[in-house]
């Protein structure tokens, strides 16, 4: 397991970290000391939690998943998420952008990645996590590895032609 | 005749795995090759890796590049395969 030091990064509007630590705890610190999403115009503050999910299933088959971990490219992943947080801030017309991503181990129903937004209206918001969600998937170097309650494990690559980013 | 010369590329992940975990693995190539000639010389050279390089991509000081990008010789080289993150 990496000890390695949490990577923070505050870009304005932005903030972007990588972290080998529970994500959920910083919500609720940064939500009593420090609003990362608060702003006087902002009437929408949407927060979103990839959470680490037990059973996959294609088709008929049912796989059990015991674990995820991750790992990442850090300083690329850093300045790609960075990137892609402050385009979302211009394209979605956002007042505040977080988006937090777990490396290592991920037990069941921990999240891997926290993406949060403020904007003066709903739609912007729920659009902008979505589209977050989309290109973090597809350009983002982090990758997962699954555990399987059975012992096997693999890395996930996805194909881009067979490969739904919207389901793995 | 042009120098040789070789150039580290960093691995991750499933590429990583495929190389008996290492971080990085070497390429013999030429002066300041094209990101799409290192790409064939990696898999050339690392033919563990070849199937894994047909699904990857290469960034070069942190920065996704076409196949045409010329590779100096003190860059970062990646390889970058398929991402899962989130």
């Amino acid at each position: 397991m990496s000890n390695l030091p949490s990577t923070d990064e505050n870009f304005g509007a932005v903030n972007i970290r990588l972290t080998d630590e529970p994500l959920e705890p910083m919500v609720q610190a940064t939500s009593c000391e420090e609003p990362w999403l608060s702003h006087p115009d902002a009437g929408a503050i949407l927060w979103f939690h990839g959470v680490t999910r037990r059973q996959t299933k294609k088709g008929d088959h049912v796989t059990i998943t015991k674990e995820l971990s991750y790992t990442a490219h850090r300083e690329m992943a850093v300045k790609q998420l960075n990137e892609l947080a402050n385009n979302a801030v211009h394209e979605f017309g956002l007042h505040r952008v977080v988006i937090w991503h777990r490396l290592g181990t991920v037990p069941i129903g921990q999240a891997s990645v926290i993406v949060g937004c403020s904007s003066a209206h709903r739609v912007a918001a729920l659009d902008a996590v979505a589209a977050i969600m989309d290109r973090l998937k597809q350009d983002v170097p982090i990758w997962k590895q699954e555990h399987f309650e059975s012992g096997e494990c693999h890395w996930i690559h996805p194909s881009p032609t067979t490969d739904d980013p919207r389901t793995h | 005749m042009t120098p040789p010369c070789s150039i580290d590329v960093l691995l991750f992940a499933g590429a990583s795995e495929s190389a008996g975990g290492a971080d990085r693995v070497t390429v013999q190539t030429h002066p300041r090759p094209t990101a799409n000639e290192l790409m064939t010389q990696l898999a050339e050279q690392h033919t563990e890796l070849a199937a894994m390089v047909q699904r990857s991509r290469l960034a070069v000081d942190q920065r996704y590049v076409s196949p045409d990008h010329v590779i100096e010789t003190d860059a970062e080289v990646a390889l970058i395969p398929p991402v899962s993150g989130g």
